[in-house]
């Protein structure tokens, strides 16, 4: 095996831009997938709309591309119906976060065993770069140009708030540590949040002095810090900082699915 | 056979653990919640799946993923809920994934009236979700026949690929009523063709069909790295924008269910034979006009009834069969919605009796409306 075994290599080449993040995650994701060793049918990969939307076009597995913003809940589905399986879903930021943060909210609550990739590039890329519940203040989008007023959501509070069991977040300049953390994301049995910042230097960048995917790497790179070293700083020197690691694993709460197997057990003894 | 009193709601999740419905999600909705609440309490029992989901569009989601991983799936909802859903209704449709979905119609637009009957919802189940899309909708009108149309909603779901949309309105939804359960035996249930496992590969051109066939798609985790996609696909169920790949599928999707509509329709016709004016009406409104139609001919009114229980595809050679050149009335609990799909199959004008204030059309009603209009 090899993790190009989890590739739909006659679906190549994909639709996504030259220097998107985007690829980076997705070998980070198949990588994980052949580092576990995990076959490819026992594997549902399940997509929403948009850039993210795509991958599950290209990935060897069980696989299903759905509705804009809906793909935590076509999994809820899958998961409950088979919790044998594994069940990945990877979703943007306006997916996972604008349309579909009802989802979000509410499998992280259930913390059912889903294993959810956000790819955050804090935009709409596919539509054009329109403004998502993660661009960062005053940036210029095609809906926002004259700066954007609105404030943006932390998606790792936001996962750990909702009740997700294991929460981390990591960076597409740093592909090693992103496959590390989605490879333990996928053993944690519960709701897992791995959120991926990456750059939409096309549809973002080019409207905020950031137009190549080189400058928008450099910009991101010069924002991110590990938590480890975040943790040696002052409030102040970290104020504008994207920390990144793992922020919350709880390995004690009970998962979805197997709460549901248990209440079948005491329903059917008792009959 | 067993008989028991129960309201219709409770009916159909009877009959559907009875088809082998083993997965529901939910949300709760009037006057359709009692549905959720008797599946929550029987599926666990039979080793099945309830879940509450956070909303109407999530419920419909996961009904379809429980089904795309090889579960007969189902969701109920009413109409405010049944409009949250079309989304979902037309990916199964694209992505021909077996669900049922009932929707027990209260009136409406909007919240409307929650605890009262309507039948404004018959045009969005054939055209509320988006697009050009097949679609399936029954509309019993007796307990029993809630019962066993429930099965046979699952049946047509699982035969075509397709959603099944079942129709009730709030009176057939809580009224307790006597229901004749058959013996599990005496129940035929049809399951989805499925690809032999255990091939190295599947072949690829799976959407790739005889025209008027389902497609025979593997389930999830049935050992092939199948693609679900929601983008116009090709045969291989990748996304295309290829015209003629568009066009085929999507004809492959229409034909199945056209070419065997004989097969879906199912109609009941009352004191049809020697009648001189025959009623249209389906649901609960079908049954004033059995009543009506036997007080109008103890007063020596030749009255019949046609009552499809098939809504869509609409029963249009049937219909013009039997109502022939004789005086039709439409009865429905809306504004106008089934009678310009009357009017298309005759081609030609209709009497017509309307009503949509949250009341039931009464025996008497369309006594009044015959002997006013029609005699």
């Amino acid at each position: 095996m090899s993790y190009m075994d989890y590739v739909r290599t006659f679906k190549l080449p994909h639709s996504w831009c030259p220097g998107c993040g985007i690829g980076t995650i997705m070998q980070a994701i198949v990588r994980a997938f052949d580092a576990l060793g995990w076959k490819n049918e026992d594997i549902a990969f399940i997509t929403g709309i948009g850039c993210s939307g795509r991958m599950s076009t290209y990935i060897n597995t069980n696989s299903m591309h759905t509705t804009h913003g809906r793909p935590l809940a076509f999994a809820t589905g899958v998961k409950l119906a088979r919790p044998d399986k594994h069940v990945v879903v990877v979703s943007g930021d306006g997916d996972a976060l604008a349309i579909g943060g009802n989802h979000f909210i509410h499998a992280a609550r259930r913390n059912i065993d889903i294993k959810l990739v956000i790819i955050n590039n804090s935009v709409y890329g596919m539509t054009g770069g329109q403004v998502s519940p993660t661009t960062p203040q005053m940036f210029r989008t095609q809906t926002t140009p004259y700066g954007n007023i609105e404030p943006n959501f932390d998606v790792v509070k936001l996962a750990i708030a909702a009740g997700a069991t294991f929460v981390a977040r990591e960076s597409v300049t740093r592909p090693r540590n992103l496959e590390k953390v989605i490879e333990k994301s996928f053993l944690h049995k519960g709701f897992s949040v791995v959120e991926a910042i990456s750059n939409c230097h096309i549809n973002l960048g080019r409207r905020n002095k950031l137009k190549d995917q080189i400058t928008m790497l450099r910009w991101i790179n010069d924002r991110i810090i590990p938590m480890n070293v975040a943790k040696r700083k002052s409030p102040e020197e970290i104020k504008d900082k994207i920390i990144l690691g793992v922020f919350h694993e709880d390995k004690e709460r009970e998962e979805y699915t197997q709460l549901y197997e248990k209440l079948v057990e005491t329903v059917r003894g008792s009959k | 056979m067993k008989r028991v009193v129960m309201p219709g709601n409770e009916t159909v999740a009877h009959a559907a653990v009875a088809a082998g419905c083993r997965f529901y999600a939910g949300y709760p909705i009037t006057p359709s919640s009692e549905l959720a609440a008797e599946m929550s309490k029987l599926l666990p029992k039979v080793g099945g799946k309830f879940i509450q989901m956070e909303d109407e569009i999530a419920s419909m989601a996961a009904a379809i993923g429980a089904s795309v991983a090889g579960y007969k799936a189902m969701t109920a909802t009413s109409g405010p809920g049944f409009s949250l859903k079309q989304e979902h209704i037309g990916l199964a449709c694209m992505m021909e994934v077996p669900v049922v979905i009932v929707n027990v119609m209260r009136g409406g637009p909007s919240t409307g009236l929650p605890t009262h009957p309507a039948q404004g919802d018959v045009m969005q189940a054939r055209w509320g979700t988006h697009g050009d899309h097949p679609i399936i909708a029954l509309a019993p009108a007796f307990p029993t026949e809630i019962y066993m149309e429930t099965i046979r909603a699952f049946n047509l779901a699982e035969r075509f690929r397709n959603p099944v949309i079942l129709l009730l309105d709030e009176i057939l939804a809580h009224t307790y009523e006597v229901v004749d359960i058959p013996e599990p035996e005496e129940i035929e249930l049809v399951d989805r063709k499925l690809p032999p496992s255990g091939l190295d590969r599947l072949d690829f051109y799976t959407y790739q069909r005889k025209e008027g066939d389902p497609p025979l798609l593997p389930n999830f985790f049935q050992g092939y790295n199948f693609h679900f996609e929601s983008l116009a696909h090709d045969e291989m169920g990748f996304p295309t924008t290829d015209p003629e790949k568009v066009a085929y599928i999507s004809r492959l999707r229409e034909a199945k269910i056209e070419k065997h509509r004989e097969e879906i329709w199912k109609n009941d016709e009352y004191m049809l034979e020697d009648a001189e004016i025959v009623i249209f009406a389906y649901g609960s409104v079908a049954r004033s006009a059995k009543e009506a139609i036997n007080r109008l001919r103890s007063e020596g009114i030749k009255v019949g009834l046609f009552r499809p229980i098939t809504l869509w595809p609409f029963p249009d050679q049937p219909l013009r069969r039997a109502v022939g050149e004789r005086k039709v009335l439409v009865a429905e609990m809306n504004l106008g919605q089934m009678v310009y799909e009357v009017e298309r199959a005759l081609r030609r004008d209709v009497f017509t009796l309307f009503k949509a204030d949250g009341t039931p059309i009464s025996p008497v009603e369309i006594m009044d409306k015959i002997k006013g209009e029609l005699i």
